[in-house]
């Protein structure tokens, strides 16, 4: 039985080494074999990102080489998808390989698109990349004052980065001692402050606390770069002396390629996490259309699932359980206290007040993280 | 040709109905209906108020049992 995983991110990389868990016997016996595809060889902890824009990690400590976080029976190769022919059940790689599979799991992930909106790349700041958030923090260190505008595309990778971000902006002009010369203004797609409507709820009292405007039904339409003006769909306009953006995500290049769904968003059943039309293709985490949140967590706790199931149908022939839509998200408030928000299909999110005991906690997590991307956490 | 697509996000907070209708409507071609599906009592009200906002033509809102339909029409 072949077993391929198509990408190295949270959700294939913790399902390979699920799977390989469960099926050691099997493996062991030649009766099924794991391998895995990836552009890279090395594992980016993206949570990261906005500490290294903030200047409180170095980009070196988000990184581990992909081959040490896997188990050693699965078979590791440097060499992305190029093509997927799911009729014939056969993935061809860069190098011109083809991989033929049983099983296959999709885990290529999202990409920031600011160039689907004119002017952003150019006239914005972002730390969802290395090289951008480096640039952020820099464009941080050297701002004395003024205007910063924070603007979110949709649909974007960590539904609560807006917010922690605005937060985190509020305490670093603080602790530079130039908070009154800065003025904050927040801009948010929908008629409220976040998706999540008791984050909402409890972030606008603190944004009025700390002096930060905000501005919903508030969609992207372009960046007028040289003025410093950012226009929305809605038909208003803000004046920026520096702009954050939350970029606007698509899919992989190959799922588009590959017409496996529009943008990069592969459809697929939100209790299966079964691709549509196809009963022996797994999607996970980003790379879904499902209208659940874009992060790590959803895509380690679809991971469980899917590894449990990649298992049982090989050894009983049927799946054992099924995603609820569970997704756990730390909330930064700021740089000393934090929250977290953990909802399902069933269940809202109940918020608890912030406090320096989470924070501390998501601070460990950062580094709890190469345990749990092994599958043992 | 116009086109009638499902936006199913009954039973999700997060990124939540008005964000799928959002997200759905720019893969959307002018001319094209959407339908939300929501199980969020804000959604009756959400939705009309960015759609006129926006200028997009709200078709039809009603509740199902406990599910609200509401459909957009893509026109610009």
């Amino acid at each position: 039985m072949k077993i391929l995983v198509v990408g190295g991110g949270t959700g294939g990389t913790i399902i390979a080494n699920n799977v390989a868990r469960r099926l050691a016997s099997e493996i062991s016996a030649g009766k099924a074999g794991i391998t895995m595809l990836s552009d890279s060889d090395r594992h980016m902890y993206q949570p990261g990102l906005m500490y290294v824009a903030f200047g409180q990690m170095m980009p070196d400590e988000l990184y581990r080489d992909q081959a040490s976080l896997l188990e050693s029976s699965i078979d590791f190769h440097v060499d992305p998808a190029e093509n997927f022919d799911l009729d014939n059940n056969r993935v061809t790689t860069a190098s011109g390989r083809t991989h033929d599979y049983d099983i296959l799991v999709i885990a290529t992930g999202s990409r920031i698109m600011p160039k689907n909106i004119p002017g952003l790349n150019e006239g914005s700041e972002t730390f969802y990349t290395e090289e951008g958030a480096i640039k952020m923090f820099k464009a941080l260190r050297e701002f004395e004052g003024g205007r910063v505008a924070i603007v979110v595309g949709v649909p974007h990778k960590c539904p609560i980065a807006p917010v922690e971000v605005t937060f985190s902006l509020h305490d670093y002009f603080k602790s530079r001692g130039i908070r009154d010369k800065v003025e904050i203004k927040y801009h948010y797609p929908i008629n409220r402050i976040h998706s999540i409507e008791n984050v909402a709820a409890w972030a606008e009292p603190e944004f009025r606390r700390m002096g930060v405007e905000y501005e919903t039904l508030f969609n992207v339409e372009e960046v007028d770069v040289e003025n410093k003006i950012v226009k929305s769909l809605e038909g208003t306009e803000y004046q920026y002396d520096l702009l954050i953006s939350i970029p606007e995500h698509n899919g992989a290049e190959v799922i588009i390629n590959s017409e496996l769904g529009q943008d990069g968003w592969i459809p697929t059943d939100r209790h299966t996490l079964m691709m549509t039309g196809h009963d022996n293709v797994y999607v996970v985490g980003d790379t879904t259309d499902l209208p659940v949140s874009k992060t790590g967590s959803a895509a380690h706790f679809q991971a469980e699932v899917i590894a449990e199931n990649i298992a049982s149908v090989i050894k009983i022939g049927a799946p054992v359980t099924e995603y609820n839509g569970k997704v756990y998200c730390f909330i930064e408030a700021g740089f000393d206290k934090a929250t977290y928000a953990m909802f399902n299909y069933d269940f809202p999110p109940d918020l608890k007040e912030p406090n320096k005991s989470m924070h501390w906690f998501k601070v460990s997590y950062n580094k709890m993280y190469w345990s749990s991307v092994r599958g043992l956490l | 040709m116009s086109e009638h697509k499902i936006v199913d996000a009954k039973n999700t907070y997060c990124p939540g109905p008005l964000m799928e209708l959002i997200r759905c409507m720019k893969q959307a071609d002018v001319g094209d209906t959407l339908e939300l599906l929501s199980t969020d009592s804000g959604t009756a009200n959400d939705v009309p108020e960015w759609v006129a906002k926006i200028g997009h033509e709200l078709v039809s809102s009603e509740q199902i049992d406990d599910v609200w339909h509401v459909t957009v029409k893509k026109v610009k």
